[in-house]
């Protein structure tokens, strides 16, 4: 009980399209169930296909846990997105969030139930990326 | 150079205009070989640039660049987003704000080098960098207002016969050549826009 909690490792799935976004969380949710904490964001600010730093940066807000973020991209404007995102969280937990060379949806999938069991954010990052090893 | 408060918004409309006036432009080079997406994400950006005005311009010039630069950033909504915003931004952290052209050279060399890690990408690769790096390089030779202009013009000009190896266009391979790169476009546009906006100023 008294043990502290470090928490498991947040998630979040930016893809250009809102739609593909919330659908792979629905995923995700299905599969690994509510331990995770899990956002996703999609779309550009005028709610066109594209991706927001602004949202990105919503998104990791929504799941910040001490253990970390991994963030699960689609296309390379969200990547470009995500990385600007996270240069632009504060210098303590900049090195805490990372952005996974992984497919979305697998990626989203297998990052979250690594983190449900309790790994690190290296393992989480890993185990998602090993998807295209 | 010495930008006063009315030079410096006549600057920051010379670069919002060139992109809102060519914005069907830049949409149509993106549907050849991107996803059509960049007109409209360039000209989304600039309007919110635009929409920043008066107060914009009472900034210094190195903060009013980092401001723009952070519009861009948050607006645009496409990898060109973080590219060109990250250029201003490092451009405005470089940047003094009575700058000389031995400034100038130094800070753009900066916000390159920026641009490169952000994309992780090179000049040759079919993206804005092929103008940035080559207008560069007539900038720090010493080249004037018309030769800098030129440059970019035709650096984006020479696009066309490049294989993209980086951003969308480079998931069409061989397909991406014979097109000018719209990023580049967009870049070339924005150079010319300030090289006449400051050149106006340095006459009058």
């Amino acid at each position: 009980m008294n043990s502290p909690n470090r928490g498991n490792v947040g998630i979040v799935i930016v893809s250009h399209s809102p739609k593909i976004a919330e659908g792979a969380a629905d995923m995700v949710r299905q599969m690994v169930g509510n331990a995770v904490p899990l956002a996703w964001t999609g779309g550009d600010v005028d709610g066109g296909l594209g991706t927001n730093v602004a949202g990105i940066l919503a998104a990791i807000e929504t799941v910040w846990s001490p253990a970390g973020v991994a963030v699960l991209v689609d296309l390379g404007g969200a990547e470009t997105n995500s990385e600007m995102a996270v240069e632009m969280l504060a210098e303590d937990r900049r090195a805490r969030v990372v952005v996974c060379n992984a497919p979305v949806v697998e990626g989203a999938v297998i990052a979250a139930t690594e983190s449900s069991g309790g790994s690190s954010l290296a393992a989480v990052k890993r185990s998602a990326e090993e998807f295209y090893a | 150079m010495s930008l006063d408060r009315a030079s410096r918004e006549k600057l920051v409309r010379a670069l919002a205009e060139a992109v809102i006036q060519h914005a069907d432009e830049l949409t149509s080079l993106d549907q050849a070989i991107g996803d059509g997406d960049h007109g409209l994400n360039m000209k989304r950006g600039f309007e919110a640039v635009l929409a920043t005005l008066p107060g914009l311009a009472d900034k210094s010039l190195p903060e009013m660049l980092k401001s723009i630069g952070m519009t861009l950033v948050m607006k645009v909504g496409g990898a060109s987003g973080p590219l060109v915003g990250t250029f201003f931004m490092e451009l405005g952290k470089a940047l003094p704000e009575q700058p000389t052209r031995a400034d100038l050279v130094a800070a753009t060399d900066m916000a390159i080098n920026a641009v490169k890690a952000r994309g992780r990408s090179e000049a040759g690769q079919k993206t804005l960098l092929d103008v940035l790096v080559p207008v560069h390089a007539v900038l720090a030779a010493g080249g004037d207002a018309t030769a800098i202009a030129a440059e970019a013009m035709q650096a984006a000009d020479r696009t066309m016969p490049m294989l993209a190896i980086r951003g969308r266009a480079s998931f069409l391979g061989e397909r991406s050549i014979g097109h000018m790169d719209p990023g580049s476009r967009s870049a070339s546009l924005l150079i010319d826009a300030a090289i006449k906006a400051l050149e106006f100023e340095a006459r009058s």
